[in-house]
């Protein structure tokens, strides 16, 4: 069946079989493999992305229930060569170690700081308690996120303009 | 990879349109909303629908409101809907007890309450919840509405009252003055399901317990709730030997099963101490003494 969607501000056509997971409709149809692929259960976080600007596990969406509707993944984080503080705060605060996480990590956080610009250490674990990372611990996402809410970059603020 | 077998899919805008649907198709159609249990489901192929049809559409049930003297939440409410909304927190915070300990933030964008219920997993936090409550289900066909109170609408393990061509619409929980409510939960890490839960419901009159729900999660207690605690809570005041009486009952009223979440003896103690809990914390809140 054909599928429209939106995807980092792109519209795009498809013919895919209504069984195709979103997560490999991105990754292997349209080519865009910053989202990962993980558990495949919904447990562990890895392959969030947005739908109509909320944060979902793209492994338990069917494809054509993403029709009409607008995605963003991780690829969108960067404008222009300058990275999104969410990106900034993993690499300052070391945020991952293999990085297999963090595409969903930065997805999920960055929606958290888009709501709340300023969350406790406890909201930003709350926010993270889909997500599974196996090197950090955590402790360096936590301190990511807050460094990224300690630095709400100028561009940021323009690339927010831009899109509403 | 895990991937469903091939399906067909449509897409509901109107729940007369998804009725029609259902009716087209016949038993061999899914409805799927939030797809967190189904989804995972068709990978496994532990169902196997020919056909899929999406009513995350339906704004018109995507609610959680106050009608006159009942709380009514929409099929199409979202856990966070429902986690967050003011007024099941004014009139029931046992759904926020049980919506914070429901999957995760990012799951709970997705789930929908009327998803949960129907699914009928025998962990399911919300059927306890309502069971506790003395929720009454809406189910719609073409015939027309339907009213189902909760003691009936679960049939067993992933079994619900909703038959062929009919779909759930609505979830009514009447508003009681001098009501409180709560959920407890064990579970073995964030997000999980319940090593077993309860959920209690007490309406005071004067001290004396006028009304009682005893709803219980995971354990295998028929239609989700011990109606002999209930039957021991209701008539008298709200003591603390009452509720240890009541627990007890709870916990020799349910039967669970050993498996990687615990032993039997285990997950039977769970259900007396968390009926417990819930119950202290309910007549807390309908005295006013805690938020």
């Amino acid at each position: 069946m054909q599928v429209t969607m939106t995807v980092n501000g792109e519209a795009v056509t498809r013919d895919v079989e209504p069984r195709l997971l979103l997560v490999h409709f991105i990754r292997d149809v349209l080519g865009l493999t910053g989202t990962h692929w993980g558990c495949d259960t919904s447990n562990c976080g890895t392959c969030v992305l947005w739908m109509d600007g909320e944060p979902v596990k793209s492994c338990t969406v069917l494809t054509p229930m993403a029709g009409g509707r607008t995605i963003r993944t991780v690829e969108d984080l960067e404008r222009d060569g300058t990275l999104d503080p969410i990106q900034q705060g993993f690499i300052e605060e070391h945020g991952l170690q293999c990085g297999f996480c963090t595409p969903g990590m930065m997805m999920t956080c960055r929606h958290l700081l888009d709501h709340d610009p300023h969350p406790s250490d406890e909201e930003i674990r709350v926010a993270i308690s889909g997500q599974i990372c196996r090197c950090t611990g955590y402790e360096n996402v936590v301190r990511a996120v807050r460094w990224a809410a300690d630095h709400p970059a100028d561009s940021h603020g323009a690339q927010q303009e831009v899109r509403a | 990879m895990q991937v469903p077998a091939p399906v067909e899919y449509e897409r509901a805008r109107s729940v007369d349109e998804a009725i029609a649907l259902l009716e087209r198709y016949g038993p061999d159609a899914r409805l799927i909303a939030g797809g967190h249990s189904l989804i995972p489901m068709m990978k496994l192929r532990l169902a196997r629908p020919e056909v899929v049809i999406d009513i995350n559409d339906l704004s018109e049930l995507a609610y959680v409101r106050r009608e006159g003297d009942e709380l009514r939440i929409g099929a199409t409410a979202r856990h966070r809907h429902l986690l967050e909304s003011p007024v099941a927190f004014e009139y029931y915070p046992i759904f926020r007890d049980a919506e914070r300990v429901i999957a995760d933030p990012i799951v709970r964008n997705r789930g929908t309450v009327g998803g949960s219920i129907c699914q009928a997993d025998p962990s399911e936090d919300l059927s306890a919840a309502f069971a506790a409550v003395g929720a009454v289900m809406v189910i719609r066909s073409s015939a027309g509405e339907r009213l189902v109170p909760d003691a009936d609408f679960h049939r067993g393990a992933y079994t619900t009252a909703v038959g062929d061509g009919e779909m759930l619409v609505e979830v009514r929980v009447p508003i009681r003055p001098g009501c409180g409510s709560a959920y407890e939960k064990v579970e073995r890490r964030v997000g999980d399901w319940a090593v077993a839960a309860a959920g209690a419901c007490l309406t005071l009159e004067d001290g004396t317990i006028v009304g009682a729900g005893v709803g219980l999660a995971a354990v295998n207690a028929e239609h989700f709730r011990s109606e002999e605690a209930e039957s021991l809570l209701v008539g008298g005041p709200a003591t603390e030997e009452r509720f240890a009486a009541a627990a007890s009952a709870a916990a020799a009223s349910c039967n669970p099963v050993a498996d990687q979440r615990g032993p039997v003896d285990y997950k039977r103690h769970l259900a007396g101490e968390l009926s417990l809990r819930a119950l202290r914390r309910a007549a807390a809140r309908a005295e006013g003494q805690e938020a």
